[in-house]
Order: structure tokens, then C-alpha cells, then sequence
């Protein structure tokens, strides 16, 4: 072991040559294809997951434009079907998980200070299977086959007997394959927070984003199971003719509605945590101050967390549980407003004692607490069993979960993309068009949204294709419908804002903003081994206390990839350990997974025989390279 | 603004008028909160800052988080005290079996004292100030029922007895749409509940359990019914057509609506249906079936005679 190859003493500039050397990816097509860089990953993963947003809105803009009026005949009652369908597990699954894993996947690993994400492999295999879930699921529609039983697909409905053809295989399928790449990011997160931390980052000097991130991936981990069970079983009924949900042989059909919910409204805060951790950074960072009640912000992301397992009954109130079982649901359900409140009492506070400037992101904040607060009101309302019977599956509940989820959501998500894009790519997002586009998306949501509440109290259930000109419900559909043209505007200039900033944008600089958390502690976009010296923190905000230079550890091998394994609690360094290679095995193995699971959809042989290509793609992966063993 | 014959906010039974006196106290508290939170949002951006000690925002912080824990106290307490009263086993109830199909309902009556029983479709007849509890079931997937101005919805699911109990206090025509998504003509499923007076629904229900009337059944039309396949799916009492898979014609004409809520019940309605269900429905599980035009005719006058 000669000590010459170690970046102690080495000057900046010859640091840097060694680490491109080992961290580079190759260039071309081949370079692309087996990078396994967490930031190409997640820039990849994010630019999909929009591409996503993209599609499903377009399907929300159809199902607008034929209830603007009665009667309308732009789809018909086959494509509308497949088209909200399309649109729900397109918007849950394909966009709004994994566009908030990716942003962990992408900043948990700078703002913790280290240069990849634990288990890189199994991140770019996440990506490619995440991207051919989502490939079935449109060319399924495409071809006419996209699922029509609604994107809980409650059985009997999608089971054999009442969705004869494919449709609600593929909806399953696509399951799978986002379950895989939701649990593999996750495996991923959780090692990375809690063994890749740079020194003396204490849990508790942990950023509020890095928290929330931790809390989701293990949510995601708890809730998966439960879902993998129901699709698995779903697709055996309907595959091989088992009896899970057949009442006539004795199956239960309210299980699949158990299982379903159990990781379905999980699902609702492996979506909305990270858009908690969102808000806090972009409050602190804006106010210069850390968020007021560090710790109770940290022990109401896990209580959410714990919480999220135990309401999914509330989905099922009208099902004729037994009521005093149901009332147990409510006071869970209502619950969650007490970590919730307590997180927006520490923001306020946070906001009271500062004076903010109102940047772009800083206004998305201000949009989230304005519509988010009110889905919370509306939420403790669906949690009321005698409230919720009138409520239930109704428009007021598509009101209420768009306001908890693009309210709660994706505003939080907008702005920490305004916020972050100068990591990102290097430049800043146009601030003006930045005003505009929040404005539009604020007022669109709002006037497109709200007028649903009162449709939903007007007696107007939801996944109708059409409604009768006898109904009172005309006028504020056509209204709604004139709104959502306002909210596309309000996105289009987003992506447009997207677009050209990541052209022409102002050069951004380290740190543009004056935040305190790492990944503003090296260049933007990073390079690929984001750090090139493993900075060392001594407080929960670090580029504000450290003054200037911030402390950094030596003594990393520079002729490999390498990076530094930390201790769970106190972050003190334990071992350097070698970071995988580029390799081309990750992509194979997710070719051969998505072939063997299409292929399953048609022939339960298919598990058999579709299991060898993915077994030769796994030894490809794991042939051990006689890399050296990893030092303490 | 309280949206009419389908809406929560104009209760005309128990359960809805229950629900809608909690509803409106929650609403102003919640809504109350909120803006609260806005206002206290819109002076900390306004004021000039001046660092807050932390103890005190503690505090405060603090103060608020309990003050939702007793909110949700509260709320809870509240929707447990509504639950009791909206779920609770009525005396001596009119009892109405609810059976929802694919796209339509089928309810039973069952015989109760001097009155007989019988089976119709797509429109109930309730008596004003009485009791009713509907047993709800169903044949192919899930259905819910829901009718926003009597009482809160329940779902039917195949394999499982749900029962919905409430007393209709105002009379008129109320609508009811299912609510759990069925399938393809989920939009097209609704059913008329008519509260009325006891006399009058005593009235209606010695008329509906009748076989259809003699002069009806002498006519035309009936040929056709009998020769067509309409009689495999379809029950006329008094006639030989006892099929179940259709709703139950024997008094058609007297039902407000036409297939679950489609078409107003007029004769117009009545041809073209026949004449054509696949296109005014698609999707639903009545075929067209072939008739000349004269055929056509002869059925919808019988089928209109039919009150
Ligand atoms: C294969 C079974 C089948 C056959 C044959 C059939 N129907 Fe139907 N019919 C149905 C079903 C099912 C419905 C309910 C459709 C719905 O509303 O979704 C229905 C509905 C109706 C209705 C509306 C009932 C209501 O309550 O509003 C009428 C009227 C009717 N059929 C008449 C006929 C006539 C006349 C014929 C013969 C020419 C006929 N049907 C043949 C199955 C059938
Ligand atoms: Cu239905």
C-alpha cells in the first residue's frame, strides 16, 4: 500500500486531473448508457419524470374539455375511461414518486457531502426499469389497451371475469416495475444517509431535505410490500385462475382495497415529505436562518411517516366496516394534521422572525401554504365518517387531493427546482418569467380546483365520462375547464423558463443564493465526483458557520473511485470503500426484467424462462473485478 | 345556492339533514383556521423583522400544536356523536332490497302486512316520515348508492350485505347516482327516489305489484315482446316473459326515467332505446335487436301502455 496515490498533498489542479481520471464517465453514446453517476441519473430521472407531467396533463386537459359542457362527445365513454385511469397512475406512479426520488437521488448525496450515491448499480438499473414501466404503460395505451379500472383498479372490476383482454395486466405490470425502481432508490437513500455522511454530520446536523428523504425511503420500503402482494395476487387471479378476490369461491373482494390502501395512502406522503423538506430549505435559505424547532420539524416528519400506515381505512368508510372501528380511523386520520400544523407553525415562526426575500422559490412557498393548508382542512373534513359519506368519491375529493398534491406537492416541487436549477445546469432560471409562471399556476390551480368542492357538495361523483344537462353542474365545469387552460399556460411557461434558462440563463456560480447546506460547496453542476475534498461539517449549517473555507478530510486513494464510510450517528469516519465502476450490466439486467415481466403478462412461463437472461445479466454485474479490499 | 335534487346541501332525510349540521360548524371552524394561518402569514412578510426570542415562538408554537390536538379532539368527538345517530337500527322500517347491476338498480320490496311483494328497477317510492333501511347487494362488481339529499353513500359489493338506514322528512323527486366506479357506463347509473305522501306510496305500491293491466296485455305489441327475444331478459307479469337479467317492464311506463336515469320517460325515448340501446348506451348489456318498423311501433305503444 504506497501512500503516493492518496489526495493528501496533492494541489487542487493535480487532485482534479486524478479524480476525472478514475470518475469521468467514457463519452458517447457508451458513456451515457453505463454512467453510474448519481447526478446524470438523477438529472435523467427528473427530465423523465416531466416528460411524465407532460403527458398526463395533456390527458387532464381532454378530460376537462369534455366536461366543460354536457353531453360532450370528445371521448367517448371507453377512451375517457382509459384516460383518467391513464392520468392517476401516470401522475402517481410515474411522475410524482419518482420525480421526488430523483431529487433525493440527485441532492441527498451532495448535501451530505459524498461523491455517489451507496449501491450506484442498482440506482441506474432503478432508472432503466422505471423508464420501461413507464414505456408499457403508454404504448399500452397507445395501442388501445391502456388499463380502464381506474388506477386503484378495484376488484372485481379488474378482475378476470369483468376486464376480459390485457388492459388491467399491463396496469399490474406497471406496478411491478415501479415498485422495483421506487425500492431500489430507496435501499440506495438509506445507506447513503446513514454510512456516506461527510464527517461530523451528526444525525442532527442532518439537512431538513436529507430527513425527509430518509423518512420517505423508509416509508417506501413499508408500504411496498403490501402493494407488490395485492398486484401479484391480481395478476394470479386473472393469470392462472386463483380465487384472491373471488367471493364466489370464497375470496374477499375488500382485501384488495386493505392491501391497496394500506400502501396507497402511504403512497400520498412518499410524495408529499420530500416537498415538506423542500419548504424547509428553501425557508431557510431565504430567510438566512435555520428553521425555527429543528428537532420537532424532525420527530413531525417521522410521526407523518408513522402516522401515514395507520389511516388507510379512511378510504374505505363507505365499504360497511363496522363503525366504531371506523371512528378509531378517523381520530388516526385526523391526527396527522397535529404533525402537519406543528411543521407550518415552525415555518411561520421561522418567517416571523426573518425577512424573507422573495425570490421565485420563496413565492412557491407562499403558493404551498396558501392551497396546502386548505387540503389540509378539506383532509381533516374527509376524515369525519359521517362527512366523508357524502364526500367520498365525489369531485370534492378530487378538490381535496389536488390540493394536497399539487398544492402540497408539486408547488414545493416547482420552487426547489427554481431553487436547485443553478446546480443543476450551471445557471440561473429566469426570475421574471418566474413570477409570471407562479402566478398562472397559482391562480389556475386555484380557480380550476376550487369551483370542485362545490360540484362534489352539488352531488357530482367522480370517473364519469359525462353528465346530463338536467344537473346543476354546467356552469362551474365550463368554469373549471376555462381555468385549467390558465394552469397549462401557468406550466408551459415553466418548462419554457426550463428551457431557455438552461441555455442562455445568467451563470450561476457555487452558491448563488447564500444557502448553507453542501451542495453549494462545490461548482455547478459538479463535476463528477462532486467534491474534491470530502468538506467536513462542524453544524447543521455549514457554509454559513464555517466562515469562508470549510474544513476538509484527507487521504482518499486517487487511483479509483473511492469514497468515505462514516458511523450511523456521529458521522466519524470508519473506512474508505471503493465506489463501483461505469457498467453497461445495470442496463442489460433491467432489459432482461422488463422482458421477462411483459412477458408475464401473457404466459406464467414466461417467470421461468424469462428468469435466465436476467440471471446471466446478474452475473455480468457481480463478476468480481479483484478489486482490492476495502481499507479502514 | 343549494344545487337542486342531487345535492348534499338540501336535505329532504335525517342522514343528510344530520351530516349537513356538522358540515357547515366544520367548515366555518376549519375555514377559520386557515385564514388565521394566512393572516399570521401575511403579517410576518409585512412586519419589519425583529429577531423573535426563541423562547417565546416557542411557546407560541407550542400553544398552537395543542390548540390542534384539541381541534381534532373535537372534531373527532363531534363526527362520533353524528356517526351513532346516522347508523343506528330504526323501528319497524319500510325494508327495500337495492340490488346494483351493471348499469342499473333492481329494488325488491318484499311483502309486508295486507301488501304483496314485487320486483322493479331504476326508480324507488319511499313514505314521507317513515323509516326506511335499504339492504344493498350486488350481482356483478362494486355499485355504491348514493342519493345526496337523504343520507350519506353506501357501497354494494358482491359477496357482502351493506343496509343504509334514514327517514325521508321533505317529499319530492330526488336523484341518485352510483358512486364507486362500475365499469364503462358508470356515468349512466342513476335511479329516482320519489318521497311522497303514505296514501300515495300505499297507492303506488298496491299498483306495482299488479300484473300488468288486461287491456295492455291484449294489445299488439305484447306479440311482438313475446315473439323477440325481449322476454329472455326481461319479466312483464301477466305475460309469459319472466327473464331476469333486465329490469322488470311490468309497469314501465310509470317510471320517471328510461335505462338508470338516460332519457326522460316519453315514447320518443321508449323507440329509440329499443330501437337502438347500443348507441344511446354504449357498452350496456341490452343487444339490439332487429325489428321492422312496424314491429318497432306496435312494442313501444304496448311498452308505453305499460303504467
Ligand atoms: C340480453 C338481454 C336483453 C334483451 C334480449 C333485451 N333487453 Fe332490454 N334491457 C336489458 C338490460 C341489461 C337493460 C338495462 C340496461 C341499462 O340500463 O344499462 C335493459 C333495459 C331495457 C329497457 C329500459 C328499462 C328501464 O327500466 O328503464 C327497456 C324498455 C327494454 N330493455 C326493452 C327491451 C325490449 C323491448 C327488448 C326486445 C326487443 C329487450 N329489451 C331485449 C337486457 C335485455
Ligand atoms: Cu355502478
Amino acid at each position: 500500500m504506497t501512500h503516493d496515490r492518496r489526495d493528501t498533498g496533492l494541489g487542487d489542479l493535480a487532485l482534479e486531473a486524478a479524480l476525472r481520471r478514475v470518475w469521468a464517465a467514457a463519452h458517447g453514446l457508451w458513456g451515457l448508457l453505463a454512467t453510474v453517476d448519481h447526478k446524470a441519473i438523477g438529472r435523467r430521472y427528473i427530465a423523465t419524470a416531466f416528460g411524465f407531467l407532460i403527458l398526463g396533463g395533456l390527458l387532464a386537459l381532454a378530460m376537462r374539455w369534455q366536461l366543460s359542457h354536457p353531453e360532450a362527445r370528445l371521448l367517448d365513454p371507453d377512451r375517457y375511461n382509459q384516460v383518467f385511469t391513464m392520468h392517476g397512475s401516470n401522475m402517481m406512479f410515474l411522475f410524482a414518486v419518482p420525480v421526488m426520488e430523483a431529487m433525493g437521488v440527485y441532492f441527498v448525496p451532495l448535501m451530505v457531502g459524498t461523491r455517489n450515491i451507496a449501491f450506484p448499480r442498482l440506482n441506474a438499473f432503478s432508472y432503466w426499469v422505471y423508464l420501461a414501466g413507464g414505456l408499457l404503460l403508454w404504448g399500452a395505451f397507445l395501442l388501445e389497451m391502456g388499463p380502464d379500472v381506474g388506477w386503484f383498479a378495484y376488484v372485481p372490476l379488474s378482475g378476470p371475469q369483468y376486464s376480459a383482454g390485457k388492459r388491467a395486466d399491463i396496469w399490474a405490470q406497471m406496478i411491478t416495475f415501479t415498485e422495483i425502481s421506487a425500492l431500489a432508490v430507496a435501499v440506495g437513500l438509506v445507506v447513503t444517509v446513514f454510512k456516506q455522511r461527510a464527517p461530523g454530520m451528526t444525525l442532527d446536523r442532518m439537512p431538513l431535505f436529507v430527513w425527509a428523504m430518509l423518512v420517505t425511503a423508509f416509508v417506501v420500503i413499508l408500504a411496498m410490500p403490501a402493494v407488490v402482494t395485492a398486484s401479484t395476487a391480481l395478476i394470479l387471479d386473472r393469470l392462472v385462475g386463483t380465487h384472491f378476490f373471488n367471493p364466489a369461491e370464497g375470496g374477499d373482494v375488500l382485501l384488495w382495497q386493505h392491501l391497496f390502501w394500506f400502501f396507497g395512502h402511504p403512497e400520498v406522503y412518499i410524495i408529499f415529505i420530500p416537498a415538506v423538506g423542500m419548504v424547509s430549505t428553501i425557508i431557510a435559505t431565504f430567510c438566512r436562518r435555520p428553521v425555527f424547532g429543528y428537532l420537532a420539524m424532525v420527530l413531525a416528519l417521522v410521526g407523518i411517516g408513522l402516522l401515514a400506515f395507520g389511516l388507510w381505512v379512511h378510504h374505505m368508510f363507505t365499504t360497511g366496516l363496522p363503525r366504531l372501528g371506523e371512528s378509531f380511523f378517523t381520530a388516526s386520520s385526523m391526527a396527522i394534521a397535529v404533525p402537519s400544523g406543528l411543521q407550518i407553525f415552525c415555518w411561520l415562526a421561522t418567517l416571523w422572525g426573518a425577512r424573507p426575500r422573495l425570490a421565485v422559490p420563496m413565492l412557491y412557498v407562499l403558493a404551498f401554504l396558501f392551497t396546502f393548508v386548505l387540503g389540509g382542512m378539506t383532509g381533516v373534513m374527509v376524515a369525519s365518517v359521517p362527512l366523508d359519506t357524502q364526500l367520498h368519491d365525489s369531485y370534492f375529493v378530487v378538490a381535496h387531493f389536488h390540493y394536497v398534491l399539487i398544492g402540497g406537492a408539486v408547488f414545493p416541487l416547482l420552487g426547489a427546482i427554481h431553487y436547485w436549477f443553478p446546480k443543476l445546469t450551471g445557471r440561473m432560471m429566469g426570475a421574471r418569467p418566474g413570477r409570471w409562471e407562479c402566478l398562472l399556476v397559482f391562480a389556475g390551480f386555484n380557480l380550476t380546483f376550487f369551483p370542485m368542492h362545490i360540484l362534489g357538495l352539488w352531488g357530482m361523483p367522480r370517473r364519469v365520462y359525462t353528465y346530463q344537462p338536467e344537473l346543476p353542474w354546467a356552469g362551474l365545469n365550463l368554469f373549471a375547464s376555462l381555468s385549467a387552460v390558465l394552469l397549462a399556460a401557468g406550466f408551459l411557461l415553466f418548462f419554457w423558463n426550463a428551457w431557455r434558462s438552461a441555455r442562455h440563463g445568467a451563470p450561476a456560480g457555487e452558491n448563488p443564493w447564500g444557502a448553507p447546506t453542501l451542495e453549494w460547496a462545490t461548482a455547478s453542476p459538479p463535476p463528477p465526483w462532486n467534491f474534491t475534498r470530502i468538506p467536513v461539517v462542524g453544524s447543521a449549517s455549514p457554509l454559513w458557520d464555517s466562515m469562508g473555507e470549510l474544513t476538509v478530510a484527507e487521504g482518499l486513494r486517487t487511483d479509483r473511485r473511492e469514497l468515505l464510510v462514516t458511523s450511523v450517528m456521529d458521522a466519524t469516519p470508519e473506512a474508505r470503500e471503493s465506489s463501483p465502476q461505469d457498467s453497461i450490466w445495470p442496463l442489460l439486467a433491467a432489459i432482461a426484467t422488463s422482458v421477462m415481466l411483459v412477458w408475464s403478462i401473457f404466459t406464467p412461463w414466461a417467470v421461468v424462462w424469462g428468469s435466465i437472461p436476467i440471471a446471466v445479466t446478474l452475473i455480468g454485474w457481480f463478476w468480481p473485478r479483484g478489486t482490492p479490499e476495502d481499507e479502514s | 345556492m343549494t344545487g337542486g335534487w342531487q345535492s348534499a346541501l338540501a336535505p329532504g332525510g335525517s342522514s343528510a339533514d344530520a351530516i349537513l349540521r356538522l358540515f357547515w360548524p366544520t367548515v366555518a371552524l376549519l375555514g377559520l383556521i386557515w385564514l388565521a394561518v394566512l393572516l399570521v402569514l401575511a403579517a410576518a412578510l409585512l412586519r419589519r423583522a425583529r429577531p423573535e426570542a426563541p423562547r417565546r415562538a416557542g411557546a407560541v408554537v407550542g400553544a398552537a400544536t395543542a390548540g390542534t390536538v384539541l381541534v381534532v379532539i373535537g372534531l373527532t368527538l363531534a363526527s362520533y356523536l353524528v356517526t351513532r345517530p346516522i347508523s343506528a337500527a330504526a323501528d319497524a322500517p319500510l325494508i327495500v332490497q337495492l340490488r346494483g347491476l351493471q348499469w342499473w338498480w333492481q329494488a325488491t320490496y318484499p311483502e309486508e302486512g295486507e301488501a304483496s311483494g314485487f320486483v322493479t328497477a331504476n326508480e324507488l317510492h319511499l313514505p314521507l316520515g317513515r323509516p326506511v333501511r335499504l339492504e344493498l347487494s350486488a350481482e356483478d362488481v362494486i355499485h355504491s348508492f348514493w342519493v345526496p339529499n337523504l343520507a350519506g353513500k353506501q357501497d354494494m359489493i358482491p359477496g357482502r350485505d351493506n343496509a343504509l338506514t334514514f327517514t325521508p322528512t321533505v317529499p319530492g323527486v330526488y336523484r341518485a347516482q352510483c358512486a364507486e366506479f362500475c365499469g364503462l357506463q358508470h356515468a349512466r347509473m342513476a335511479l329516482l327516489v320519489v318521497v311522497e305522501p303514505p296514501e300515495e306510496f300505499a297507492r303506488w305500491r298496491a299498483v306495482q305489484a299488479a300484473p300488468a293491466t288486461a287491456e295492455a296485455l291484449a294489445a299488439e305489441g305484447r306479440q311482438v315482446f313475446e315473439r323477440q327475444p325481449c322476454g329472455a331478459c326481461h319479466t312483464v307479469r301477466g305475460t309469459g316473459a319472466a327473464g331476469r337479467t333486465g329490469p322488470d317492464l311490468t309497469h314501465l311506463a310509470s317510471r320517471g326515467t328510461l335505462a338508470a336515469g338516460l332519457l326522460p320517460m316519453t315514447r320518443g325515448a321508449l323507440a329509440a332505446w329499443i330501437a337502438d340501446p347500443q348507441t344511446l348506451k354504449p357498452g350496456n348489456n341490452m343487444p339490439l335487436v332487429p325489428l321492422s318498423a312496424d314491429e318497432l311501433q306496435a312494442l313501444t305503444a304496448w311498452l308505453a301502455s305499460l303504467r
